[in-house]
């Protein structure tokens, strides 16, 4: 997981909860390879059948506002979304990404520059980015979030530290 | 003691640096002294909310082998996003969450009816000012009307804070919102919410505390607080605060008070009294007033804004983004198939009356439906006591069970592809309400009241 490899499937803005994971299946649909169908539904319809996995999201200001329902970060995950580079996150979404082993990286510069289909390498571990357009550092993640992420999300977390 | 200590300790020393709210409330969950913004804290939440998700966070919390919560007293839970259930898996659901409450004994369970949680909360005053709730539903962000600390959490996280206690949260900048003056007749605090999100955009606020303050701020009426903080989420805030004033100490000290006389007459076996001995407010008061926070007087905010109230129109958010914001005079002429009164943001007793005021003696407009849902069974009952649901039905308007309804797409006014709802919720996404290919506006109770009656958005001012 240190370094994820895959094409980029680029969004915009303000890209809400509601169309990366409708709110009408949030009390119904529970098995993960149900929840991995309705990915993106109501925004790139294209995007489960054409995805593969290791692919990156790439997406502006503010991805994943709106609800705080997990499955907008579980129904990527399940998909096999290696991360998500945006300039900037909804808070919510950007918890729940990570509390699933999902790296989600802030930053701007990669994610303006990247086109749809570009090759994205991510380096968690140097905190880079790599696309055709060049080289771009991230800020690394706080001691909280790198052991939650060292672990393999928050439940395998939790449950090392109530073992401890 | 020796001297450097005495110096620190007097105070004759170095002032304190002056503190937001936000430091001060998390410092306090986290059982620090004092905390630095940007500082992430292990925070322990006096208070923690979970829905019709709570059976998906059991499942969840069931991986770390627990028998029990470690502390069922803090958790509570209500069944209102579909209510009742439209479905047989939302039944299932449900009857999964009552095996957890009673296997769990939780007492701060709340039933199919009841209403929705952030309503409820408040009205049984499980949360009170100055203590910190995380709960997996976004509009978390609601109950700094009351001078809380509300933040929306990930059913991963409630079901690592049922097992654990504590969450990691960083201590948000602040950004302050000011009022100055009263807001002009017609116009709400949710135009002056979605005049914000207009100005700054759905991440005008990512990350932060909005702290709300000024003449305009305390001119407002109780309820009207309880719009602003909710549509904080909609801004990208952390969490939102407005300062209690002697109002809000009275609401909660007597829902305080009455909840725990309630529970004492349980105890004896005696029917519930419809009101707490004044003793037993007056003790809840001491408490709640040993509890307020506030922002100290200088306290670092990241930005401020300033907006004079009578420069706020009636404002409506179009599709399908809550910052497509225009003023109501440039979207009157879009005909609405359903207006939807209702939800954690505008579904209050308040609400209800503007609307009654408006729709007396008149009928909704043909190919119009009229959708009312109050928040919670408490304000159903006062609606029904003063004549207001009575003026309604008589309008045309269909009344639903206190619940969530429609807001996120599950049940009970659900429109067809092509149609289009004005809706005094907080939130339009495309496909929010069940269909992608449907429009949403959002406004104040009284435009969609007003819109109900004349088949199109309209302006309450036209019906004067």
């Amino acid at each position: 997981m240190d370094v994820i490899r895959g094409r980029a499937w680029k969004y915009g803005d303000n890209v809400n909860t509601d169309v990366i994971y409708p709110g009408k299946y949030t009390y119904t649909v529970s098995g993960r390879e149900e929840i991995a169908r309705h990915a993106l539904e109501d925004l790139d319809p294209a995007f489960v059948t054409g995805m593969q996995p290791g692919d990156v999201i790439v997406a502006g200001r503010n991805w994943g506002c709106g609800s705080s329902r997990e499955q907008a970060a579980t129904c990527l995950v399940y998909n096999g979304v290696g991360a998500i580079v945006a300039e900037s996150f909804g808070r919510i979404f950007y918890r729940n990404a990570l509390n699933n082993g999902l790296p989600a990286i802030v930053c701007p510069e990669a994610a303006r520059v990247i086109q749809p289909g570009d090759a994205v390498e991510v380096d968690i571990t140097s905190c880079v980015v790599r696309c055709p357009a060049g080289e771009f550092s991230f800020p690394p993640f706080s001691p909280s979030i790198m052991h939650i992420i060292e672990a393999g999300g928050l439940i395998a977390y939790v449950k090392r530290s109530l073992e401890a | 003691m020796n001297t450097t200590e005495a110096r620190h300790s007097s105070s004759g020393g170095q002032p304190p640096s002056p503190q937001t709210f936000a430091q001060k409330a998390l410092a306090r969950a986290a059982g620090l002294d004092s905390v630095q913004i940007g500082q992430v804290v292990d925070a322990q939440p006096d208070v923690i909310l979970s829905h019709d998700n709570t059976a998906a966070i059991r499942r969840i919390w069931q991986e770390f082998g627990q028998a029990r919560v470690l502390r069922p007293e803090r958790l509570a839970i209500t069944l209102d996003h579909a209510v009742p259930a439209p479905t047989t898996k939302h039944a299932q659901n449900h009857a999964e969450i009552r095996e957890f409450v009673r296997e769990q004994g939780i007492a701060h369970f709340f039933e199919v009816g009841r209403g929705i949680c952030h309503q409820v909360l408040s009205e049984e005053a499980v949360v009170l000012p100055g203590q910190l709730i995380l709960g997996a539903d976004s509009h978390t962000t609601h109950y700094g009307w009351m001078g809380a600390f509300g933040a929306g959490i990930g059913r991963s996280e409630v079901a690592a804070l049922w097992a654990t206690g504590q969450l990691w949260l960083r201590v948000p900048e602040t950004m302050r919102i000011e009022l100055d003056g009263e807001l002009p007749p017609w116009v709400t605090a949710k135009d002056f919410a979605l005049r914000v999100i207009g100005d700054l955009g759905a991440d005008g606020g990512l990350y932060a505390m909005i702290e709300f303050g000024g003449s305009g701020i305390e001119a407002l009426p109780l309820e009207a607080r309880m719009i602003l903080p909710n549509m904080m989420a909609e801004f990208g805030a952390k969490s939102a605060f407005i300062a209690p004033n002697a109002a809000v100490v009275e609401y909660v000290a007597a829902r305080l008070g009455r909840r725990r006389s309630r529970a004492e007459a349980a105890q004896r076996g005696e029917r519930r009294p419809q009101d707490a001995p004044a003793q037993m407010v007056d003790e809840a008061r001491a408490e709640i007033e040993a509890l307020l926070l506030d922002s100290d007087d200088g306290a670092p905010y990241a930005a401020v804004h300033r907006y004079a109230a009578r420069d706020i129109e009636p404002t409506v958010a179009c599709p399908h983004t809550v910052d497509n914001v225009r003023l109501l005079s440039e979207v009157s002429d879009v005909r609405v198939q359903q207006a939807f009164l209702g939800t954690c943001t505008n579904g209050r007793l308040s609400d209800l009356a503007v609307a009654a005021q408006i729709v007396q003696g008149r009928r909704t407009a043909s190919g119009t439906r009229f959708l009312v849902i109050p928040a919670s069974a408490e304000v159903l009952q006062d609606a029904l006591r003063l004549g207001y649901i009575q003026t309604l039905v008589e309008a045309g308007a269909v009344i639903g069970v206190p619940g969530c309804g429609p807001c996120m797409g599950n049940h009970m006014g659900i429109p067809a592809p092509g149609e289009t709802t004005i809706s005094s919720a907080n939130r339009n996404f495309r496909g929010r309400m069940g269909t992608p290919d449907s429009d949403v506006y959002l406004a104040s109770p009284a435009v969609v009241a007003a819109s109900a009656i004349m088949g199109r958005i309209a302006d309450p001012r036209e019906l004067e």
